[in-house]
């Protein structure tokens, strides 16, 4: 049960005017609404958690220091399973078919959507959470509570893909700011690649930095489906969007047609490229170096949003995490207790805060934590998962989605096309008859 | 009764054999019959599929991916293989002479094979790296290219280099196998042909190759078959790119199985393999190791 009570709100109340008055802007201000939810977890439960494997090792020490303050709480215990993302959905898919396995999985993207009758409902409790924390935002609802009622899975946040920019580099090629819409990016990567100094995006089956290929086509107008789950990739705003990909392409580094998830963090890291798109990772890694050369690196380091094309508004597309509490739990209380607890502000926030900015929050109280804004260079990762557009825009998410998205069609397709080989309109008839395949369902 | 059973050849060999057989239906038999039927379903993750024919393999064969997948499967089955019987034969022909530290040489020939396939996967991942490879790095500085080798970018560049490790990787194998047959070879034969006037070659080509006929049948059988079947190297090298040009039979079917959710589909190039994988045995059992000689009888 949540220990948070009205005291404690007048408690919190207290301290916001208090730093209000004192003008200490520093002070962190719990502005959250009293709720409470009951979970009595059964007797002697145990439970086993399959999460994916770090990125930023402060999010694993603190997620574990969590987890401990829940056994010593509750006296449950609670076992950890680490695996890469990657590997995480074959696992979940397992436990989901044959019905046994890990209690909570901590999956990636629109696993939920997979196999949502295999799931707990939880949404007494995403709601006690939503109304606690000033509310999910909507890509967290589009990706766990599909048919605007039942919540599948909690929120856990998303790993940001945002630009990471080397500062002097840009200023060598002219420009003091991260350009805000795609004409003037295009141009500041001919700048630097003129300079020597080029960009770099993944190219190859790279799960989570593919994902700037959705960028590229929704911010020209083009989407994979229509909001009837109509394939309509094969559209003059896709081709928009290929022909765009292929001058940006000319600025790319050679050999990002084989980048995977890896590639470009060393690149990056290694000073060959000057911009790219990535998690808070590649500023963890420069901040935490024993290396002082990768450690000088730090205050090079820079972050923007993605420029905003044509349709004029953001096209952002992250990472996503959720935290589901598989059906055939012996402890559904227990399972969900422990997700309430991990999320409470007591212990979220200082996960949040030891993970460096690497996971953005699902909910908007966590948006004003002050890890987001201690360090200035955080806080474009801040509203990733306010600003994304779930996979599989502007369909509904499920298997075709999940295919689609596993099946690389989007990155398949502006690869083939934005490389020239293929034509764009080669490339988005082969991707068209590909979607339709999993859209058929 | 007990004493009759006890007696009773045919009885104690069924008991005896009741064990192996049983765990052979349990782990061999029913995953792969499992396979055939997902084959023939809609099957999704998480749900039950329903019978829907031959529609799967219908779209699989007018898929391109599948079908590029099955032509980088066999090319990629054909070279290796072929690389691997050549190097292997070579290796293992020199590490049947009396040469200084023969068991020394003999132990390191095993390690490729040795090694964790992730863990050579990963290095081989490092060597063709486009910004780092150090391949790449000692062409530059010997001033024999301009610029980095795009290893893993270029279709027909990744799909070498994919033979290349996989080369590597299972030649240890292919030699140490084929060590084994040289060594029952009676030294015999090479002083009589000698003494006959055998030049080597005529050596190799009359004594040695017959003799070591069936034991390359067999080491050839395998060999091909875990070829045919890789999917670690492909997937931490690759993960089937660039632009699927490395996607091999069990990557695809893997990829569109579980990271996809298509059972059914997945199942089907799973079992699309079969055919060809069947047809690899099957060369071996009738072409090589039933040749009439190794029974008696004329060639």
């Amino acid at each position: 049960m949540s220990d948070f009570n009205r005291r404690k709100f007048l408690e919190g109340s207290a301290s916001v005017a208090a730093a209000a008055s004192l003008g200490a802007g520093a002070v962190f201000a719990p502005a959250v609404h009293a709720q409470t939810i009951k979970l009595t977890p059964e007797k002697g439960a145990k439970l086993r958690v399959l999460r994916w494997s770090r990125f930023v090792q402060g999010d694993i020490d603190q997620y574990m220091k969590n987890v401990a303050a829940f056994t010593a709480k509750t006296g449950i215990e609670v076992r950890v399973d680490n695996e890469g993302w990657e590997d995480v959905r074959p696992k979940a898919a397992v436990a989901a078919n044959t019905g046994a396995g890990p209690d909570i999985i901590l999956s990636t993207n629109d696993d939920a959507n997979l196999y949502p009758e295999k799931l707990l409902d939880v949404t007494d409790l995403a709601e006690y959470l939503g109304k606690k924390y000033g509310g999910w935002y909507p890509a967290v609802q589009s990706y766990l509570r599909p048919d605007g009622k039942k919540w599948l899975g909690l929120g856990l946040g998303a790993a940001g893909s945002m630009m990471v920019y080397r500062t002097s580099m840009l200023k060598a090629a002219g420009y003091e700011t991260f350009p805000k819409n795609t004409d003037d990016f295009l141009k500041m990567c001919q700048a630097l690649h003129a300079k020597g100094t080029p960009p770099g995006f993944a190219l190859g089956n790279a799960t989570g930095d593919g994902l700037w290929c959705n960028w590229l086509m929704w911010s020209h107008g083009g989407k994979l489906v229509d909001q009837n789950n109509k394939v309509v990739i094969d559209s003059p705003e896709t081709q928009k969007a290929l022909e765009y990909g292929k001058q940006l392409y000319a600025t790319f580094i050679p050999g990002t047609l084989s980048w995977l998830d890896p590639n470009n963090n060393k690149a990056f890291l290694d000073g060959q490229i000057s911009v790219t798109n990535n998690g808070i990772s590649i500023y963890y890694a420069a901040k935490n170096a024993t290396d002082p050369k990768v450690k000088e690196l730090q205050s090079d380091i820079n972050h923007a949003s993605f420029p905003v094309g044509p349709v004029g508004s953001p096209t952002e597309s992250h990472l996503f995490f959720n935290q589901m509490v598989m059906k055939y739990t012996k402890y559904p209380q227990a399972a969900k207790e422990f997700l309430r607890f991990m999320m409470e502000q007591e212990q979220f926030t200082p996960w949040l805060t030891a993970a460096g900015g690497y996971i953005a929050p699902p909910l908007d109280f966590y948006a004003k934590i002050p890890v987001w804004t201690d360090d200035p260079k955080n806080t474009p990762y801040r509203d990733a998962v306010k600003n994304m557009r779930p996979t599989g825009y502007a369909g509904k998410l499920g298997y075709a989605s999940a295919g689609a998205g596993a099946d690389f069609i989007v990155v398949n397709m502006v690869a083939e096309a934005i490389s020239g080989s293929k034509t764009p309109k080669e490339a988005m008839e082969r991707a068209q008859k590909r979607a339709e395949r999993y859209y058929k369902v | 009764m007990l004493e009759r059973f006890q007696n009773s050849r045919n009885a104690l060999g069924l008991a005896f054999m009741l064990p192996a057989a049983l765990l052979l239906l349990i782990f061999l038999t029913y995953p792969l019959g499992l396979g055939v039927w997902l084959g023939f379903t809609d099957a999704k993750v998480g749900r039950e599929g329903h019978w829907i024919g031959l529609e799967n393999y219908e779209f699989l064969w007018g898929d391109s991916v599948t079908r590029l997948a099955l032509f980088n499967t066999l090319f990629y089955t054909f070279v290796a293989s072929v690389l691997k019987f050549v190097l292997g034969l070579w290796l293992a022909m020199i590490l049947n002479r009396n040469i200084a530290m023969k068991t020394f040489f003999r132990a390191v020939i095993l390690l490729p094979y040795i090694v964790p396939t992730a863990l050579s996967a990963i290095a081989f991942w490092w060597i063709y790296d486009s910004q780092f490879s150090i391949i790449s790095w000692v062409l530059l500085k010997l001033g024999l290219i301009d610029r980095y080798i795009d290893f893993l970018g270029v279709p027909w560049n990744a799909r070498i280099s994919t033979i290349v490790a996989n080369v590597w990787r299972g030649v240890p194998f292919v030699a140490i196998t084929l060590l084994a047959g040289l060594q029952t070879i009676s030294p015999s034969y090479y002083e009589a042909s000698a003494i006959d006037g055998a030049t080597p070659w005529q050596q190799f080509r009359y004594v040695t190759l017959p003799l070591l006929t069936p034991i390359i049948a067999v080491v050839m059988t395998f060999s091909v078959l875990f070829t045919f079947t890789d999917f670690q190297l492909i997937y931490v090298l690759t993960r089937g790119g660039p632009l699927n040009a490395t996607h091999l039979m069990a990557t695809l079917s893997f990829q569109r199985a579980i990271s996809g959710g298509a059972l059914g589909e997945g199942a089907a190039i799973s079992i699309a393999m079969v055919p060809f994988l069947l047809a690899a045995i099957m060369f071996s059992y009738f072409g090589l190791q039933r040749r009439a000689w190794q029974q008696g009888g004329k060639d």
